[in-house]
């Protein structure tokens, strides 16, 4: 084996590469925003009065964070199947991811909503509005301008995690790299490149996140 | 097909956990260990080592775990390194606490008054004394919490090795689960076991939090 790096392969490998970070990002994308969406329902009922649901959300948290992404995806990829439900593996890898994301963001809101003085939910009770639109237009935005760093790299987190889907052979970045080092036996290059861009992709989503948060949020409690 | 009952499951399964353990503890010594020294360059008073520990943090909290373990199991021997799963797994987890450590630490160093700093000036104390003997102390109380947190992730991500082919629990779970085609149930009591590890070391890393909130 010739000793040196070589980066030859690039010229037929790389658009496969951009097509897997493509698929990185996709994924990366559906499952923060249904996660996102968990998260509020889940820490608006974790902080609400119904006891059940309390500890349902609970037990879905605290069992999500203790256990390991990648048996998390085998138990639904795998183990799901054995009882009926049969999933194609982008599917599930979305589903894992979704229920990653929204347990670890439901701890993050929970704590951006108890953030909020009760003085700001009296205010807006006392000028007559309904419950739910308290908890939309008044608590929830300012929740979310706190807590926004925390969620922007619980974002970026979740998009480095996706690499482990590659094990139920969906076709994302780290897949595609591993499909290219098998035909080029160049693995350090593959893996380098591939490392490089998912650097690019945490910088850019970090950006882009930043932007949304400056152009929509305000600047939360000061 | 092998008849496994579910003792004999979980038989096989607490074994590998010890290599899960094993694995975590290797991971979280060689860590701290490095850790403690790209956090001395993170805070040192020359810009150059500032700047390149900053980029060390960047790059391994800006990457995969997956592919930085890839690189190393299979990128290495391309050049000439042949290095087993363990040593593999081994060497990227510490690489990746080291960066994670190092920037949980320097939160808390940051987060000390300047009046320490000066403080300890005052009392004629070196650089190395000022650390040493006033703000690492306090730096890794403060710290305790997120540390104990960030050790459940590492706990976690030892998983990951079962890709490189190292037996820790996820590794002998795909094992049995080819066995006895109950991936169901296998996959839970793994589950289950990671939880067993990580959950009391949770509500730990919580407690700790919440006492140094109230401090």
């Amino acid at each position: 084996m010739a000793n040196g790096l070589d980066f030859g392969w690039l010229e037929t490998g790389f658009r496969a590469l951009l097509e897997g970070a493509g698929m990185t990002l996709w994924l990366t994308v559906c499952s923060t925003l249904l996660g996102l969406l968990i998260s509020v329902l889940g820490a608006a009922a974790r902080r609400g009065r119904i006891g059940w649901l309390r500890a349902a959300v609970g037990l879905y948290v605290e069992s999500i964070r203790n256990t390991p992404f990648i048996v998390q995806l085998f138990f639904i990829y795998f183990g799901l199947p054995s009882v009926g439900m049969n999933l194609d593996p982008i599917l599930a890898a979305v589903i894992a991811m979704t229920l990653n994301v929204g347990a670890y963001a439901t701890e993050i809101v929970a704590a951006g909503l108890a953030a909020v003085g009760a003085g700001q939910r009296e205010a807006a009770q006392a000028l007559g509005l309904r419950p739910r639109i308290v908890f939309v237009k008044v608590v929830l935005p300012q929740a979310l301008a706190v807590i926004f760093p925390a969620l922007a790299s619980q974002v970026v987190i979740t998009m480095l995690d996706s690499a482990v889907v590659s094990q139920i052979s969906v076709r994302e970045l780290t897949m595609r790299a591993n499909l290219i080092q098998s035909e080029t036996f160049r693995p350090f290059e593959t893996f380098l490149v591939a490392a490089a861009l998912y650097l690019g992709l945490s910088v850019l989503l970090r950006r882009v996140l930043n932007f949304c948060a400056r152009r929509y949020l305000g600047p939360g409690l000061s | 097909m092998i008849e496994f009952t579910l003792w004999d499951l979980l038989r096989n399964l607490l074994f590998a956990a010890r290599w899960t353990l094993l694995l975590s503890a290797a991971a979280f010594i060689g860590g701290m260990i490095v850790g403690l020294a790209i956090l001395f360059a993170r805070i040192s008073s020359r810009r150059g080592l500032r700047r390149v520990t900053y980029l060390y943090i960047e790059i391994f909290q800006g990457t995969p775990l997956l592919l930085l373990l890839f690189l190393i199991f299979f990128g290495l021997p391309q050049f000439g390194l042949r290095i087993e799963p363990w040593t593999a797994a081994a060497l990227g987890l510490t690489i990746y606490a080291s960066a994670y450590l190092a920037e949980i630490w320097r939160g808390g160093v940051e987060s000390l008054p300047e009046g320490q700093w000066d403080a300890g000036a005052s009392l004629g104390l070196t650089r190395w004394q000022e650390l040493r003997l006033v703000i690492l102390p306090q730096a890794f109380c403060i710290t305790l919490g997120p540390t104990v947190g960030f050790l459940v992730q590492l706990i976690k991500a030892t998983a990951l090795a079962s890709i490189l082919g190292f037996e820790e629990l996820v590794r002998t779970a795909d094992a049995l689960n080819n066995a006895t085609f109950q991936p169901f149930r296998v996959y839970g009591l793994v589950a289950l076991l990671y939880f067993a590890m990580c959950f009391p070391l949770t509500r730990c890393a919580k407690w700790l939090e919440t006492r140094q909130a109230r401090a």
